[in-house]
């Protein structure tokens, strides 16, 4: 996967990438209408199939609202780079199939507009417009298993006794 | 095997285990599985997705309406009615809608955590049971559809942090002051995927009001859970509630701790978290100029009785200042009937307050009392968020009920002892 960057710096909340007053509804497409409304109006306006967010520390931090990594992926953002991630987005994020990657060098070292292309089963990341690379470690335990299944409802409909 | 936190012991116990360290993975057998009306939808949705007909039991499940409630529009009434129809086809035990309130009040309230537990929530403020000496923290929709189904959990044991707090708590300083003043030390990262272990004498002369808000802001630190050590205080609280049996736990002498913060409660003063983090804390004697159009004494942070008779004691007698609306919010139905006998209710409606039925509300900026664009309000509530509780550029801070209300006498923040 590969896209251009939409940057952000720590403690990015889940009220500022979906406002709760947009949570009356389940609607996915709706949902994602909003995503980044608080904390960046045009991002709606900009965003492309495949583009990455990188953020610095405890992206996704707050709510538990399963509607904010639903809103991200629904927008086609294809991967969230950050330094770290809040650990109920984290586990929501893996649950939902939305690629995400703790890499601090390459948001230390990645701006908007870069374009940065991720390998998740090689662990590798690459940012096009620099020229550099990174490696992140793999996945394990449960989180691996999660990812390999293709997400926790498939995980779950493959474990429960049918019908 | 060395000592271990009382993290680990409740889970390891919830696991089937001996033993844990951290950084082991368990599945958990769950006691409970909470979602509301905003987070159940989605999980009633994925649940249907991943194939289950039923859930695991009927009687381990709670779906609380509070987020909205009462309905607030169409769109959330549909939410609450998705959740309510999910509830009667299931013959769900643990529904509330009336007679309800707020879900991390209501559940400890009516027995259904209990010490010893393993409860997962759709709600990031599900850590609050902690208190209880349970082990309890907020997943997503995903995670709760999956629990419905299955009644398990998987974990990663978290290392444990542990809060110590020592000394005679000066007037007007409670369990609210403690954890602003802890998130303002570490920091809102400052637990990311650890536990937080609350001990030392200030913690065990806390009435369990002021425990429950100190669980309940573990999130705020980015802490997997919260949990308080059991004493008598929870005894009565529990044995008061329970209507079957529970497991004590305490934490190994020799637990390993990736860090102990030690500190003098006594040298806290009522502090206040300016935007737009909860780590901004200060004592409130640093911001006492900041002027307020709103304030706001409720949410599952500070809605308790407690609560309410520390706002009721300063507003006795006094009026709220000219130009500013102050919301108090009983967290559950039985509060707000204790508050009305108890004479809480005229209090407030004497010194110019609005009472409102239980409800989350404004704390997220849903309703009954949104923040338009330039307004500043001092709230009891856990988050300052940008746009928390309304417009993007409205402001929040966070305090105790005592702040909050001798704030809404004064019209800008202040301590009680200044009334």
């Amino acid at each position: 996967m590969a896209g251009h960057v939409h940057k952000y710096g720590d403690h990015v909340d889940t009220d500022v990438i979906i406002p709760a007053r947009y949570l009356n509804t389940s609607d996915n497409a709706e949902l994602a209408a909003h995503c980044m409304e608080d904390l960046d109006a045009e991002f709606i306006t900009r965003v492309r199939p495949g583009d990455v967010i990188v953020a610095g520390v405890n992206f996704g931090c707050g709510s538990s609202r399963e509607h904010a990594p639903i809103a991200i992926k629904e927008c086609g953002v294809s991967c969230v780079i950050a330094k770290s991630f809040a650990r109920i987005f984290y586990r929501n994020a893996l649950n939902i199939g939305l690629p995400i990657v703790e890499c601090a060098p390459l948001v230390d070292e990645t701006e908007a507009g870069d374009e940065v292309e991720v390998d998740l089963a090689a662990g590798r990341a690459r940012n096009l417009t620099k020229g550099t690379e990174y490696s992140f470690p793999p996945l394990v335990g449960p989180a691996a298993e999660l990812v390999a299944a293709g997400g926790l409802v498939a995980l779950v409909k493959a474990r429960l006794p049918a019908g | 095997m060395p000592g271990m936190t009382l993290t680990e012991k409740l889970l390891a116990h919830a696991a089937g285990r001996d033993g844990v360290r951290p950084g082991d993975f368990v599945t958990a057998k769950l006691s409970c599985v909470l979602a509301n009306d905003m987070t159940a939808p989605i999980a009633i949705r994925e649940f249907r997705k991943m194939g289950a007909e039923r859930v695991f039991d009927r009687t381990k499940i709670a779906l609380v309406a509070d987020h909205s409630t009462p309905n607030k529009d169409i769109l959330s009434a549909t939410q609450t009615k998705t959740m309510r129809d999910f509830a009667r086809e299931q013959d769900i035990l643990h529904y509330y809608e009336t007679e309800a309130g707020i879900e991390h009040i209501l559940l400890p309230d009516k027995g259904i955590v209990l010490p010893g537990d393993c409860v997962i929530g759709a709600d990031s403020h599900t850590c609050t049971y902690g208190a209880l000496t349970a082990f309890s923290t907020g997943v997503g929709s995903s995670d709760c559809a999956a629990a419905m189904a299955t009644g398990e959990c998987w974990f990663r044991v978290p290392e444990t942090l542990r809060f110590v707090f020592n000394g005679e708590l000066q007037p007007w300083v409670g369990g609210k002051d403690l954890i602003l003043f802890t998130i303002g030390q570490i920091g809102v990262d400052g637990a990311l995927y650890r536990a937080m272990e609350f001990g030392g004498s200030a913690i065990h002369a806390l009435e369990m009001a002021g425990r429950f808000t100190m669980c309940n802001m573990a999130i705020e630190a980015g802490g997997k859970n919260g949990v308080m050590p059991f004493d008598e205080k929870t005894k009565a609280y529990v044995d008061a509630r329970a209507t079957r049996e529970y497991t004590v736990f305490e934490p190994d002498a020799d637990a390993d701790y990736a860090h102990v913060y030690e500190w003098n409660a006594g040298a806290i003063e009522p502090q206040v978290s300016a935007p737009f983090l909860p780590s901004n804390a200060r004592g409130v004697s640093e911001l006492k100029d900041v002027a307020i159009d709103q304030a706001v004494v409720g949410a599952c942070t500070n809605g308790r009785i407690e609560d309410l008779r520390v706002a009721a004691g300063i507003l006795k007698g006094r009026k709220v200042a000219k130009g500013v609306r102050c919301i108090i919010i009983p967290g559950t139905h039985d509060i707000h009937l204790r508050a009305t006998r108890e004479g809480l209710v005229e209090t407030f409606l004497e010194a110019g307050a609005m009472v409102s039925t239980p409800t989350c509300g404004p704390c997220l900026g849903g309703h009954m009392g949104v923040l338009a664009a330039g307004e500043r309000a001092v709230a009891t509530t856990n988050r300052n968020f940008v746009g928390r509780m309304g417009h993007p550029e409205s402001e929040v801070y966070l305090a105790s009920p005592a702040v909050a209300a001798a704030s809404a006498v004064c019209g800008r923040i202040c301590s009680p002892e200044e009334l």
